[in-house]
């Protein structure tokens, strides 16, 4: 007798639940251990920053909701599942590794959840409507940028030294799709693992050719190991690398083998040296106060600035699927992933985001600047 | 591939090989003694690197608290089997040994910082402050199932290695961290450029390993300390303490560990989580020399090293998987050649 009541009163709240809630809630799965960790923390303070920012949309609480993914795919699964199935989230925000945002997409995909990636996903996932997209500048951007730069600069022959993982293929792809078009020639596809502590080996096939330039793509702290071993192996042409690599560590670690190395990266990454008529100038200053007071510390990453231009997107977004339907509600997943896919010429501090259907990312090459690390920083090349 | 480029992958490979070489012989020190396979000895040698790099950025490092918050479980659990056994008068002894001594070291390593001491100074603060964490975790983890069976030991000590990486994240941050050289010196060898830091990893591996064989075959302790390996109720007839035994073996294993640390750091970038895959190929090297064997071991880790080099060379995506699918003709070598040990049969 006492279980059937309390089914009844478990099933009761259960129904009961959705009518009560009219909150946006919003599920957001980020790497705060595990391989990742190191870009995963960045993203998660970011998206904290951007709730402190605007916390309420046309008067609607919003609710977010943090899990940390470890920096495993089936982990960020199982939380993706989670947060829809349990948490009836509204929309997904994640996560900081390549292979564990490709497989959130899937489940997105799969649950009719729309879903903003903050990593590059390269390609949308097999599924018959759209419910995913993309902030971050897709790698065959950032090494397009990067590859224009190297023709500006007069290179030829270029090494390639990259993770042994879906990062690396996706800066090596890019590569390889620039050469054509900026009379480029890419010689060697050497790869590395983010914990090798040696890549002697692959540096030497790297340099036996000659390149004029090399390009890196790893990220973060362990995208400086090539460099350290190029400059003990007497490298003198360019180094070349992409926005991944750009934290404080990456510089510390890097020291004088990673100066003069030129990256493509967001405008935010030097937002105070933009000209004022750049869009990213005031809103990237905004956010690295807000930043500062959330935090106590400054932002000099990329990464927490892509939570933030999700959370610009899905507020722009929200906004306007207020009007058609209530959060919590299978329509207003709906109106909210129309919503996204319909954004128009939004600044954000990345980018000037607008979303079509059938694209998986929105930005085009307003969203990117060169810099280059010159004495530990990183200053604007335009 | 050129003379010049083999010569190139040999010495990087024997570098990178004397690391795992000193990670190995730490590993089959523990082993012999105590029959645990000591996955977490990677992640030693990582939070070691970790805390001198803290110390040299004038940061006390996470360590002391990792040390204070460990040694208050021991006196915990000491103090509570103790109570148990009904061993009253041995309480100020657990006390010191557990509590005190480890939160003096922590202690004394904090007011040195304070002076802002040389390098010299700090690689024996690092020592210091990472030497107490293993026998911590011997008398937490392991003691209460050292008469457990190998795989019993294995299993818990995999699960211990993930509880650690968990808290080196804690403790150390996430991000990798290098040190300065200790020597800057570097000679010409056949043509090729080697660095007076390789020569410092190779030479500490090639001490430590011989130490450690004399030690073990001509000295009484080393010999009553494989003793208890082999039969723990039979050392303790003899008048063996197989529970002191123990933590000698920890505690020169860990300070191994700590040294291999020291030297990897200024050579490659170390994260909180870097310890699991040295640890796993001087795993590698250990088994290859059978788990038994210092000079052994050391060859087995070196001749990891130098395969990991040329894979790389060769296919480095596919590095990894070339070196660990070495272990399978290895293990299926020894499992024939090897006549089985006492383990499969109780005592």
């Amino acid at each position: 007798m006492r279980n059937t009541l309390s089914i009844l009163a478990l099933a009761a709240g259960v129904l009961a639940a959705p009518a009560a809630r009219a909150d946006i809630t919003i599920g957001f799965v980020t790497s705060l251990s595990g391989n990742g960790s190191s870009i995963g923390i960045p993203y998660g303070r970011g998206i904290n920053a951007a709730y402190e920012y605007k916390k309420t949309i046309n008067g609607q609480t919003v609710r977010l909701i943090q899990l940390d993914d470890g920096s495993d795919p089936s982990a960020a699964t199982r939380n993706a599942r989670k947060l829809v199935e349990e948490e009836k989230v509204d929309l997904l925000i994640g996560t900081a590794t390549a292979p564990s945002t490709i497989a959130m997409a899937a489940v997105a995909s799969e649950l009719k959840v729309p879903m903003i990636a903050v990593s590059p996903i390269g390609k949308l996932p097999e599924s018959p409507e759209q419910w995913v997209v993309s902030v971050p500048q897709p790698a065959s951007l950032l090494v397009k940028i990067v590859a224009d730069r190297m023709k500006r600069d007069g290179m030829k022959n270029i090494g390639y030294i990259g993770f042994s993982d879906a990062w690396g293929d996706l800066v090596y792809n890019g590569a390889k799709a620039a050469e054509p078009i900026d009379d480029i020639k890419i010689q060697t596809n050497e790869r590395y693992a983010r914990t090798d502590t040696s890549v002697t080996a692959q540096i030497l096939k790297v340099m036996a050719p000659r390149p004029d330039a090399v390009l890196i793509g790893g990220s973060g702290t362990q995208g400086a190991l090539p460099l350290l071993t190029l400059s003990e192996r007497g490298f003198k042409g360019n180094t070349y690398g992409t926005v991944a690599l750009v934290n404080p560590d990456f510089v510390n670690v890097g020291g004088k083998a990673a100066d003069g190395i030129q990256v493509s990266a967001g405008p935010v990454i030097v937002a105070e040296q933009l000209p004022d008529e750049h869009f990213a100038k005031k809103i990237a200053l905004d956010f690295r106060a807000v930043y500062q007071k959330t935090h106590n510390i400054p932002t000099t990453d990329g990464f927490s600035a892509y939570s933030f231009d999700a959370w610009l997107i899905f507020a722009n977004a929200a906004e306007r699927a207020l009007k058609s339907a209530k959060p919590g509600t299978a329509e207003f997943r709906t109106a909210l992933r129309d919503a996204i896919l319909s954004t128009k010429e939004l600044p954000g501090v990345h980018a000037v985001y607008n979303f079509k259907p059938g694209a998986v990312t929105g930005v085009d090459e307003r969203s990117l600047v060169v810099v280059r690390l010159t004495g530990g920083a990183w200053k604007y090349a335009p | 591939m050129t003379s010049d480029i083999a010569a190139i992958l040999a010495i990087d490979g024997i570098a990178t090989g004397a690391v795992y070489a000193l990670v190995a012989i730490g590993t089959v020190l523990i082993f012999t003694v105590t029959r645990v396979i000591f996955i977490p000895f990677g992640d030693i040698a990582a939070f070691t690197a970790l805390t001198l790099a803290a110390l040299d950025a004038k940061r006390f490092p996470g360590t002391g608290a990792l040390v204070v918050i460990l040694a208050c479980l021991a006196t915990l659990i000491e103090i509570i089997s103790l109570l148990r056994a009904g061993e009253i008068r041995l309480l100020p002894r657990a006390l010191l040994l557990y509590l005190v001594l480890p939160v003096a070291v922590v202690g004394a390593a904090w007011l040195v910082m304070r002076m802002d001491p040389p390098l010299a100074i700090r690689l024996v603060l690092a020592l210091m402050l990472i030497t107490p964490i293993s026998p911590l975790l011997d008398r937490i983890v392991f003691r209460p199932i050292a008469d457990g069976t190998v795989l019993l030991l294995l299993t818990v000590s995999v699960a211990l290695h993930f509880a650690l990486v968990g808290l080196g994240l804690l403790f150390f941050g996430p991000e990798g961290v290098r040190t300065e050289p200790l020597t800057s010196l570097s000679t010409e060898f056949a043509g090729v450029l080697i660095s007076g830091q390789t020569m410092l990893i190779v030479i500490a591996a090639l001490v430590f390993s011989g130490l450690l064989y004399l030690f073990f075959d001509f000295t009484l302790v080393g010999k009553s300390l494989r003793a208890t390996a082999v039969n723990r109720t039979g050392s303790r007839l003899m008048g063996i303490r197989p529970a002191r035994a123990g933590t000698i073996a920890y505690l020169l294993g860990s300070l191994m560990a700590g040294v291999s640390g020291i030297l990897i750091a200024p050579v490659n970038t170390v994260f909180y989580d870097s310890g699991f895959l040295i640890g796993l190929k001087a795993f590698v090297g250990a088994i290859v020399g059978g788990m038994t064997s210092y000079p052994g071991a050391a060859i087995g880790a070196v001749g990891v090293g130098i395969l990991e080099s040329f894979a790389s060379f060769e296919s480095s995506a596919l590095k990894d998987v070339i070196v660990f699918s070495l272990l399978i003709p290895v293990l299926i070598w020894r499992s024939l050649a090897s006549l089985h040990s006492e383990e499969e049969i109780e005592e």
